[in-house]
C-alpha cells in the first residue's frame, strides 16, 4: 500500500492545521475585543458595565487558558510525526515555532501555573499588541503551512500510490489555479487532491462565517 | 468637597469662612486654619496642596491673603482667579507691555532692593498675620483703593469687609443660567464663587496663582522677612520679579500713576509686569533654573564638577512655551512628563534612549480648583476630550479639538459667561481658562444612583494579633475619627473579625448592644444576616461606638493561633458587593487556613542573591478576589503589622488591583514599639479623614499620534486606555508610559488630557479634567534639554519595578544603570560635536546618574542581605502608588544642617516661621561633628547628632545637658521655650505635613542602632555592596566612551 506514514502525517496535520488556524482567529478576535470596549464612553464609565465588562474580561481570558495547552500540544505533535516520519523539511520549518512554543510555555513568570493570560497581565496595552501580533503572525504560519501540507502531502505519497493522490503538484496547482474541478481528467487521480480543495474552502468559509 | 466637620454653606458670609478652616466669623480670618489643623483634616491637606514641594512659593502666601482683605476682594475674586490667565489671551495686553516695560518707574522698584513684603503691608496695615518686619513704609499705600473698585458693585474705598457688597453680586451669579457652583464646597475653593461672597475664597485662588507663579518661574525663595539681604537675593528679588503674585503686581500699577486706574486698566497691569521682564529680559529665566536659560543650554563635565545638587528643592523644567499656553499649563505637581519638550517621531525618541512617559497625581488636594456645573460638558464630538485652555477657537462658534483635531460646534449655551456675563465670549470660560477643573457631572453620567459612602473593617483577632496589641490603638483611632469620615447622611459602616472563624457585628438600630454572629465554615462563606451588618452610621452611631470600645477587650484570651483571611476576605466582599466602597483589611501574620493559604518563601540566608527571591505572588486567589472587587467597586486597603514573614508579594495584589493601598508596619507591638504604634495612629488618622472618591474611573487621552501603552499604579485596567479604581485618595500617584506612533511633523503641541471621573462622598458625580500641553520638537538636543530628570528618575522605577518581576531584581539594576548609560551615549554621540574627555551630560540630565544610583540603593532594587522580602515588596508597592515627589524623597532623601536654624531666607505661613535650611549632598563629608542634621527620607525623618555637637543645640533643642544623655531612642523632640527649639520643630512640622505616611522621627545619635539607616541613605557613599558617587560615574563613563 502507497499510503505511507509520511502521507498519513500530512493529512492528519491538515485536519489539525485547520484547527490550529480556527484557533489563531480566535485569539485574533478575542485580542480585538480585550482592546476595545465597544460601549460609549458614558457607558463605559458607569459601574454598573464596570462589572459585565470585567466578567467579559475573564471569560477570555479563562478560555485563553485553556487553549494555550491544546493549541501547543497539537503542534508539538506534528513536530514528533514529522519527526518519525523523517520529514526533515518540514520539521525543520516548524522547529523555530515549536522552540517558541517551550520559551512562551516555561517562561511564565510565575510561582503559580495560571499566569498565562492573567486578566491584569493581558489588559495592558503593550502585552495586549504583542499578543495580537503573535495571533496574527501564528495565523500566517498556519494557513501557509496548510497549504503547504496541502500540496505536499499528494506529493510524498506519489511514488508509492499514484492511484490514490494527485500525480504531482502541478495538476493540483492548476487546478486551483483554473478554480473547477476538472472532473474528466483522470477522476480517480484527482480525488484526494479534488478533496482536500474543497475541504479548503469548507474551512475558510466556515472561519469566515465565524468571524463574522 | 468632602471636607469633614465643615459645614456646607450656601452662600452667606459665614460659611464661606469656614472655608479657609479655622478662620471663623470673629474676623481673625487671615490666620488661615488650615495649617493649624494639621494632619486632621483634609482641608488643611488641601491649603497645603501646592506650597509642600514648593518652599519657594510660600513667601506669597502670607502677602497675598493678607492683601486680599484689603482690596476689596468682592467681585474681584471671581474674575482675579481667571485674569492672571485670562488675561493673556487677551488682545488687550499687548497694548499695555510696552507701556509698563518702558516705566522706568518700575523698574526702579525693583531694581533696588526693595523687599517684596512693604508692598503688602502698607497696604493692610491691620493684616492679623503680617509678622512686623522692616518694612518700608508707603512703598504703596493707594495701590488698593486703585484696582479695588474698578468693579463698579463694590462697596466703598473703605471697606475692609465687603461683605455686604458681596451679597448682591452673589444673587446676580445665581440668576445666570448655568452658575458656577457657588460655595459648594468648602475645601474646593471654588474660585467662580463670586467673588463678593467669599474673602477667603479669593486668598484661595490668590495663593494659587501664586505657586503656580512660582513653579513657573521657578521662583527663587525670596524672604519677606528680612530687608538686608544679600547681593544674590537682591539679585534674585529684582529677577524674579515677574514671578511675584497677581497681588503684588496689581499693586504696582497704581504706583506708576500714569496708568489712569480705570477699570478696564486693571487687568492689563499684572500682565504687563509679568510679560515685560520675561520677554524682554533672559536673564529672569536664567535666575530660576529654567532648561532654556544659558546655564541650561550648558553642557557638563560631572567628573569635573562635583557639587550638582542645588540646595532648594529641584524645580520641574519649564516646558519651552510660548508664554500665554505656558501660563495656562497644568501644575506640574499634577501632571508631568518626563520630556517637556516631546520629540516628533518614535526614532527621535529611540535616538534619545529616554522614557516617555506622564506622572500623575490626578486627586491632590488642591488649595483652589474652579468647579463648574452646567447641564452640558463640552466635549470633542469625536474622541470625547473635554474643553480646554489648549483648544483652539476657529470663530465664535467653532473650536477644534487639540486632541484629534476635529472642529466642534460650541454650544449656545457655552457663549454666555457667567463670569463675566458677558455673551460670545465662549473662550473666556472657566473651562477654557484652567487646565485644572472640575465639572459637576450631568445625570447621564451616573444610570445607578452613586453610591453611598461604605466604610468595611476587618481585623484579624488571632492570637498574634491580639499580643501586638493593634486593635487598641485602630479602635481608638476610629472613634477619634467616627465623625471626620468623609461622607453624608448615607454613610454605612461595618466590622468584620476573624481567625479561624469569621465573626460578624449585627448593629441593628435599637439593639442594646452589638451582636456578634460567629460563622465557622470557611469552606463555604455565607453572609449569615444580609441586613443590619453595614449599618447607617448615623443611625447606629453608638451602637458602632460601643462595639469599637469593647472590641479591643474582647479577644484578649483567645488562643486561637490560626488566621483565615481569605474567607474573610470573601465574606467580606460579598458583603460589600451590592454597594461597593472601602474595605480596610488589618492582617497579623500570614494567613494559614481555607482558600489563600499562604505558606513561607522567604529564605533569610538567600536574601543576598538578587535571583532567588519570590517577588511574584505564590496564588492567584488574591488578584482574582482583586478584580472582582474591581467589578463590585470595592478598595481594599491592607494594613500589615507583622513581625515574621507574611508574603506581601500575595496580598498585596488584593489592593494592587482593586486601587487600594498597603500600609506596612514591620514588628508591630504596642509595647515594644511604640515608635510603631505612634506611626499607625497618625496615618490611620490621615487614612480615615483623607478625602476619598468612589467608583471611579480614569482616563487619560493625548493627542493622535502618541499613544498610551503601560500603566503603572494601583488599578485594573479595564479596556486599554481607561482605568478602573473603585476608590480614589488623594495619596495615588500613577504613572504611564507612552510611545509615538505617527509622526508629529505637522504639529507644534501636543496635550494629554486625564479625566476622572467619581463620586465623591457627599454623593455627586464629579469629573477631575487635567489638561497639560508640551512643545515637539525635532532635534535631539531640544529633547535632551527639555528632560525633566526627577520625572524620569520616577518612570525608570515604575519600569524597573515591573522589570524585577517579570524578569529578576538583578535585570530590573541592569536596566536602570543601562538607561542612564544608553541615554547620555547617546547624547555623547550624536549631540556633541567635540569629543572631550570626561562624562558629558546635558545641564538638564545632570543629576540623572546620582538619582539613578539612588535607585539602586532604594530599598526595593538594593542587594545585599539587610532588605527583608516584605519590606522589599512594601518598598515596590511604594513606587508604584506614590506621587512623584514623595518616591523622590524616599529615594534620594533630603539633608539639612539644622544646628544652626535661621530666619534668613524662612518662609512665613499663617504665623509660622518655617526656616529653610539648604539642602546638602547625601554624603558623610558633608556630615561635621560639631552639627546636627536632620535627613528627610519620605516616610522616616532622622535627626544625627554629631559627637561635639554644640551645647546650645543640646540643651535648647534636645532639652539635655550633654551628648551622652541623649537617650538611645528618641523620637521626639521636646517643645522647649527657645527659638532654636521652636524653629526646628516648626520645620519638622512642615516638612511632615500632608505626606501619606507619617514620618517618624529619630534621634540618631553615634551608637544608636538607626545610625546604619541613616548612613544607608548616604547614597553618593559606598556601602557594602554598592558603588561610591564618584565611582559610578566612572563606571558610566567607561561605558559611554566605549
Amino acid at each position: 500500500m502507497a499510503f505511507t506514514f509520511a502521507a498519513f502525517c500530512y493529512m492528519l496535520s491538515l485536519v489539525l492545521c485547520a484547527a490550529l488556524i480556527f484557533f489563531a482567529i480566535w485569539h485574533i478576535i478575542a485580542f480585538d475585543e480585550l482592546r476595545t470596549d465597544f460601549k460609549s464612553p458614558i457607558d463605559q464609565c458607569n459601574p454598573v458595565h464596570a462589572r459585565e465588562r470585567l466578567r467579559n474580561i475573564e471569560r477570555i481570558c479563562f478560555l485563553l487558558r485553556k487553549l494555550v495547552l491544546p493549541e501547543y500540544s497539537i503542534h508539538s505533535l506534528f513536530c514528533i510525526m514529522f519527526l518519525c516520519a523523517q520529514e526533515w523539511l518540514t520539521l525543520g520549518l516548524n522547529v523555530p515555532l515549536l522552540f517558541y512554543h517551550f520559551w512562551r510555555y516555561f517562561h511564565c513568570p510565575a510561582d503559580s501555573s495560571e499566569l498565562a493570560y492573567d486578566p491584569p497581565a493581558v489588559m495592558n496595552a503593550d502585552t495586549l499588541s504583542y499578543c495580537q501580533k503573535e495571533a496574527w503572525c501564528k495565523l500566517a504560519f498556519y494557513l501557509l503551512s496548510f497549504f503547504y501540507y496541502l500540496y505536499w502531502a499528494p506529493s510524498t505519497a506519489r511514488p508509492f500510490g499514484p492511484s490514490l493522490v494527485a500525480p504531482s503538484p502541478h495538476v493540483s496547482i492548476r487546478g486551483t489555479r483554473t478554480g473547477t474541478p476538472r472532473g474528466s481528467h483522470a477522476p480517480g487521480r484527482g480525488t484526494l487532491g479534488h478533496y482536500m480543495r474543497v475541504l479548503t474552502i469548507l474551512l475558510m468559509v466556515c472561519n469566515l462565517v465565524l468571524i463574522r | 468637597m468632602s471636607q469633614p466637620g465643615i459645614p456646607i454653606s450656601g452662600g452667606a458670609p459665614a460659611g464661606l469662612q469656614a472655608q479657609n478652616g479655622a478662620a471663623s466669623a470673629s474676623g481673625s480670618l487671615y490666620t488661615n486654619g488650615p495649617v493649624q489643623n494639621t494632619l486632621m483634616s483634609s482641608q488643611v491637606s488641601v491649603s497645603q496642596g501646592y506650597n509642600s514641594q514648593l518652599p519657594g512659593s510660600y513667601p506669597h502666601l502670607i502677602p497675598a491673603k493678607t492683601l486680599n482683605p484689603v482690596s476689596g476682594q468682592s467681585n474681584y475674586g471671581g474674575s482675579q482667579t481667571v485674569s492672571p490667565l485670562s488675561n493673556y489671551q487677551g488682545p488687550g495686553q499687548t497694548l499695555y507691555r510696552p507701556l509698563v516695560a518702558s516705566n522706568p518707574v518700575t523698574t526702579s522698584l525693583h531694581g533696588g532692593s526693595v523687599p517684596r513684603m512693604p508692598l503688602p503691608t502698607s497696604q493692610n496695615a491691620a493684616a492679623t498675620s503680617m509678622p512686623s518686619g522692616s518694612f518700608l513704609p508707603g512703598a504703596s499705600v493707594q495701590p488698593p483703593s486703585n484696582w479695588q473698585y474698578n468693579y463698579p458693585s463694590t462697596g466703598s474705598q473703605t471697606d475692609h469687609c465687603p461683605r455686604a457688597s458681596s451679597q448682591s453680586l452673589s444673587g446676580n451669579t445665581n440668576l445666570t443660567t448655568h452658575q458656577y457652583v457657588s460655595s459648594g464646597d468648602p475645601s474646593l475653593q471654588n474660585s467662580f464663587i463670586k467673588s463678593g461672597i467669599t474673602p477667603n475664597t479669593n486668598n484661595g485662588s490668590m495663593v494659587v496663582h501664586n505657586s503656580y507663579d512660582e513653579i513657573e518661574g521657578g521662583g527663587f525663595s525670596a524672604t519677606p522677612q528680612h530687608t538686608n539681604k544679600n547681593p544674590t537675593m537682591n539679585r534674585s528679588v529684582g529677577y524674579s520679579y515677574p514671578s511675584l503674585p497677581p497681588g503684588y503686581q496689581n499693586t504696582a500699577p497704581p504706583s506708576t500713576t500714569a496708568m489712569p486706574p480705570s477699570s478696564l486698566n486693571y487687568p492689563s497691569g499684572p500682565q504687563g509686569f509679568n510679560q515685560t521682564p520675561l520677554g524682554a529680559n533672559h536673564l529672569t529665566t536664567s535666575m530660576s533654573g529654567l532648561s532654556l536659560h544659558p546655564e541650561g543650554l550648558r553642557v557638563i563635565n560631572l567628573l569635573q564638577e562635583r557639587n550638582m545638587l542645588p540646595s532648594t528643592p529641584l524645580q520641574p523644567p519649564v516646558p519651552n512655551l510660548h508664554e500665554d499656553i505656558q501660563k495656562l499649563n497644568c501644575n506640574p505637581e499634577l501632571f508631568r512628563c518626563t520630556l517637556t519638550s516631546i520629540p516628533q517621531t518614535q526614532a527621535l525618541l529611540n535616538k534619545a534612549k529616554l522614557p516617555l512617559g506622564l506622572l500623575l497625581h490626578p486627586f491632590k488636594d488642591l488649595v483652589q480648583l474652579p468647579v463648574v456645573t452646567s447641564s452640558t460638558i463640552v466635549r470633542c464630538r469625536s474622541c470625547r476630550t473635554y474643553i480646554n485652555p489648549f483648544v483652539s477657537f476657529l470663530d465664535q462658534r467653532r473650536w477644534k479639538c487639540n486632541l484629534c483635531y476635529r472642529v466642534n460646534d460650541v454650544p449656545e449655551e457655552f457663549m454666555y459667561n457667567p463670569l463675566t456675563r458677558v455673551y460670545g465670549e465662549p473662550h473666556r470660560r472657566p473651562e477654557v481658562q484652567n487646565a485644572t477643573i472640575e465639572f459637576m457631572a450631568p445625570s447621564e453620567y451616573m444610570l445607578r444612583p452613586p453610591q453611598p459612602p461604605v466604610y468595611l473593617f476587618v481585623f484579624d483577632v488571632s492570637h498574634n494579633a491580639v499580643e501586638t496589641g493593634y486593635l487598641n490603638t485602630v479602635c481608638q483611632s476610629l472613634l477619634d475619627n467616627l465623625d471626620l469620615l468623609p461622607g453624608n447622611t448615607r454613610t454605612k459602616i461595618g466590622f468584620i473579625t476573624f481567625d479561624s472563624t469569621i465573626h460578624f457585628y449585627s448593629l441593628q438600630e435599637g439593639l442594646s448592644q452589638p451582636q456578634m454572629l460567629i460563622v465557622s465554615d470557611i469552606e463555604d462563606v455565607f453572609i449569615p444576616m444580609p441586613e443590619n451588618l453595614l449599618v447607617n452610621l448615623n443611625e447606629s452611631k453608638e451602637l458602632v461606638q460601643d462595639l469599637l470600645k469593647t472590641l479591643p477587650q474582647m479577644f484578649t484570651k483567645t488562643l486561637e493561633t490560626q488566621s483565615a483571611l481569605g474567607p474573610a476576605l470573601q465574606a467580606a466582599f460579598k458583603l460589600m458587593s451590592p454597594t461597593g466602597g472601602r474595605m480596610s483589611v488589618f492582617q497579623t501574620q500570614l494567613p494559614t487556613l481555607g482558600v489563600g493559604a499562604l505558606r513561607p518563601r522567604e529564605e533569610p540566608n538567600q536574601r543576598s542573591s538578587a535571583k532567588e527571591i519570590h517577588l511574584t505572588p505564590s496564588t492567584d486567589f488574591y488578584k482574582k478576589l482583586a478584580l472582582d472587587c474591581s467589578g463590585q467597586q470595592v478598595a481594599v486597603d491592607l494594613f500589615l503589622l507583622s513581625g515574621q514573614y507574611s508574603d506581601l508579594a500575595s496580598l498585596g495584589c488584593i489592593s494592587r488591583y482593586s486601587a487600594g493601598s498597603v500600609y506596612y508596619y514591620p514588628s508591630y507591638h504596642h509595647q515594644q514599639n511604640p515608635v510603631q504604634v505612634q506611626k499607625l495612629q497618625k496615618e490611620l488618622q490621615r487614612y480615615l479623614t483623607r478625602k476619598i472618591g468612589f467608583e471611579a474611573v480614569m482616563r487619560i487621552r493625548c493627542t493622535k499620534g502618541l499613544s498610551i501603552h503601560t500603566f503603572h499604579g494601583n488599578f485594573f485596567v479595564r479596556s486599554t486606555d481607561l482605568l478602573s479604581l473603585p476608590n480614589v485618595n488623594p495619596d495615588a500617584g500613577y504613572a504611564v508610559q507612552m510611545s509615538v506612533e505617527e509622526s508629529l511633523t505637522d504639529t507644534q503641541l501636543v496635550s494629554f488630557q486625564s479625566a476622572l471621573l467619581y463620586t465623591s462622598s457627599k454623593g455627586e458625580r464629579r469629573i477631575r479634567v487635567h489638561t497639560l500641553c508640551l512643545p515637539v520638537v525635532s532635534t535631539l538636543n531640544e529633547v535632551f534639554l527639555g528632560a525633566d530628570v526627577q520625572a524620569i528618575a520616577g518612570l525608570l522605577a515604575n519600569m524597573a519595578v515591573d522589570r524585577s518581576v517579570t524578569a529578576s531584581l538583578s535585570d530590573a539594576r541592569d536596566a536602570l544603570v543601562n538607561a542612564v548609560i544608553d541615554s547620555l551615549s547617546a547624547y555623547r554621540s550624536s549631540v556633541l560635536s567635540n569629543q572631550q574627555p570626561g562624562l558629558m551630560v546635558p545641564f538638564s540630565l545632570r543629576l540623572f546618574p546620582l538619582f539613578v544610583l539612588a535607585l539602586l540603593k532604594q530599598k526595593s532594587f538594593q542587594t545585599g542581605t539587610n532588605a527583608r522580602l516584605d519590606e522589599r515588596i512594601f518598598a515596590m508597592c511604594q513606587v508604584k502608588n506614590q506621587p512623584l515627589v514623595y518616591l523622590m524623597l524616599t529615594t534620594h532623601p533630603s539633608l539639612y544642617r539644622v544646628d544652626n536654624l535661621s530666619d534668613e531666607g524662612a518662609l512665613n505661613i499663617n504665623d509660622r516661621t518655617i526656616p529653610q535650611p539648604s539642602i546638602l549632598q547625601l554624603s558623610v563629608e558633608k556630615l561635621s561633628r560639631d552639627g546636627a542634621f536632620l535627613m528627610d527620607a519620605g516616610s522616616v525623618l532622622m535627626l544625627w547628632v554629631g559627637k561635639n555637637c554644640g551645647q546650645n543645640f543640646l540643651s535648647r533643642v534636645l532639652g539635655v545637658q550633654n551628648y551622652a544623655l541623649i537617650p538611645q531612642t528618641m523620637t521626639d523632640l521636646p517643645e522647649l521655650d527657645t527659638p532654636e527649639s521652636a524653629r526646628i520643630i516648626a520645620f519638622i512640622s512642615w516638612l511632615r505635613e500632608q505626606r501619606p505616611l507619617f514620618p517618624i522621627l529619630y534621634v540618631i545619635r553615634d551608637e544608636s542602632p538607626m545610625k546604619a539607616n541613616f548612613l544607608q541613605n548616604m547614597v553618593e557613599d559606598r556601602t557594602e555592596s554598592a558603588l561610591s558617587y564618584y565611582e559610578f560615574l566612572l563606571h558610566i563613563q567607561q561605558q559611554v566612551n566605549k
